[in-house]
């Protein structure tokens, strides 16, 4: 279980100081995040969505497809 | 394989056609009357345009966006999508609230799951970033109650576009569209307004790497002074038959009532046209704004907090017409000075169509005048 804070809306996950220190060093210099676990945040929420799109099947069968492509076929848009 | 939905899912709810024997088995329920800008939010809901919201928010989903700008489950949300109802209102867990309009016709029906109240202080501070009652979006909020019931529709009436039925598309459909045409780049353009030379190079541009636009105006309640959605529609459909090559447009509109809540409302404008399958979207100067509460460029910065919000926004600096370069320019690559450029401006525009002249052709095509001078409402009262 992950240990909350007294808000329960962040929660802490360890990562090597060395790596630590080396994001700090990096945000330091580029402006834009205001702490490592912004930072962190940021990196882990776009690596997170990338794998959660992958293998999303259709949102619709083929019928639906039918059915579809004949009312945009009797309105002019196919 | 399309652009995936919101949250990973692109929710549909079923619909019921308007009839006596409908209104009689949803009388047994407790209810709640609603608005139009409401039933807008309902069919929204129903077709996936709000994806992945399902009914109306709780208050977990409700806190989360206006402290964190997203839902519980961390998805990209920033703008609450809530329920109001009166002080005296009361239901239980599990119970079935049919939802009416101003005349009793039932139009939805909810399954309670919760009551909860707001601060409204709280909502106009973090949404709209002012409690300036001046303001649409606050005003709005100041007079609706504090008293929100969540819940996830189960149904929802046909909704009446009225005479835009032809030209509303679901997200279904425009993704199957969008296959069919074999698109996939697609670029999304927002609109409230007629389209003026500025806005067509926005979307030019865009079209320039894409493999189509989808031009996407906004219906629905609007401020004076704006233009009628009728006149929206037509003028787009005189710009795209006239000045767009064959299959590069899918012009659809979208019931929609606008908040002006400037960067916020340009992060929901994304997340409905990636809905829509929309792998990118146009965003502009001062998108979603009113007034001065907002930053010219405030909505290009809010996208940097978005790294997940799986459409990719495409930035654009305010065109104009620049007499020296004698075409149309923007400030990044028109070295000349202000006294040069004619800028695109909504208010000169209106001053114009409404002492009935026609603006130059740099400002806006003649068949898009000529449809505006031709109406004989073309601005909301």
């Amino acid at each position: 279980m992950p240990q909350t804070t007294t808000q329960s809306k962040y929660t802490t996950v360890s990562i090597p100081i060395t790596l630590h220190d080396r994001i700090e060093k990096m945000i330091i210099k580029k402006s834009g995040f205001k702490s490592v676990s912004d930072y962190v945040t940021y990196v882990l929420r776009e690596v997170v969505a990338m794998h959660e799109t992958k293998d999303i099947p259709e949102p619709f069968t083929s019928t639906d497809v039918e059915e579809i492509k004949a009312r945009l076929k009797a309105l002019g848009y196919l | 394989m399309s652009l995936t939905p919101h949250g990973g899912r692109l929710v549909s709810v079923s619909t019921f056609e308007k009839s006596p024997e409908k209104s009689k088995e949803l009388a047994e329920n407790s209810t709640v009357q609603v608005s139009r800008e409401t039933m807008v939010q309902m069919f929204n809901i129903s077709t996936g345009v709000l994806s992945p919201l399902t009914g109306f928010m709780g208050r977990a989903d409700y806190e989360n966006v206006i402290d964190s700008m997203r839902l519980s489950n961390d998805t990209p949300w920033t703008i609450p999508v809530l329920l109001h109802v009166p002080e005296t209102f009361n239901a239980g867990g599990g119970d079935e609230i049919t939802l009416v309009d101003d005349s009793g016709n039932p139009v939805g029906l909810l399954t309670f799951e919760e009551l909860f109240s707001i601060s409204k202080k709280d909502y106009v501070k973090k949404v709209f970033g002012t409690e300036d009652e001046a303001h649409p979006g606050v005003a709005k909020t100041y007079a609706s109650s504090d008293r929100a019931v969540a819940g996830r529709l189960k149904s929802v009436m046909r909704f009446d576009k009225g005479p835009f039925e032809n030209y509303t598309l679901s997200p279904k459909e425009t993704r199957v569209l969008f296959k069919e045409k074999g698109w996939k780049d697609i670029i999304a353009f927002q609109t409230r307004n007629a389209p003026h030379i500025g806005h067509e190079y926005v979307q030019k541009t865009g079209l320039a790497f894409a493999d189509g636009i989808f031009i996407n105006p906004v219906l629905g309640k609007k401020k004076s002074g704006d233009f009628t959605d009728e006149v929206i529609l037509e003028t787009y459909q005189a710009l795209v038959k006239n000045y767009y090559p064959k299959n590069s447009v899918v012009l659809s509109v979208l019931h929609y009532e606008m908040q002006y809540a400037g960067p916020k409302e340009a992060i929901m404008h994304a997340i409905m046209r990636k809905n829509f399958g929309c792998t990118h979207i146009a965003i502009g100067r001062d998108h979603a704004g009113v007034g001065s509460y907002y930053g010219p460029y405030a909505a290009h910065e809010i996208f940097k907090e978005f790294p997940d919000l799986g459409i990719q926004a495409v930035f654009f600096r305010e065109f104009f017409y620049c007499n020296k370069c004698a075409g149309i320019a923007n400030e990044k690559i028109c070295p000349h000075l202000e006294s040069d450029r004619l800028t695109f401006s909504g208010t000169k525009l209106r001053k114009m169509f409404q002492a009935g002249e026609t603006p130059p052709k740099e400002f806006m095509r003649p068949e898009v005048s000529q449809v505006i001078l031709k109406s004989k409402t073309p601005f909301v009262e």
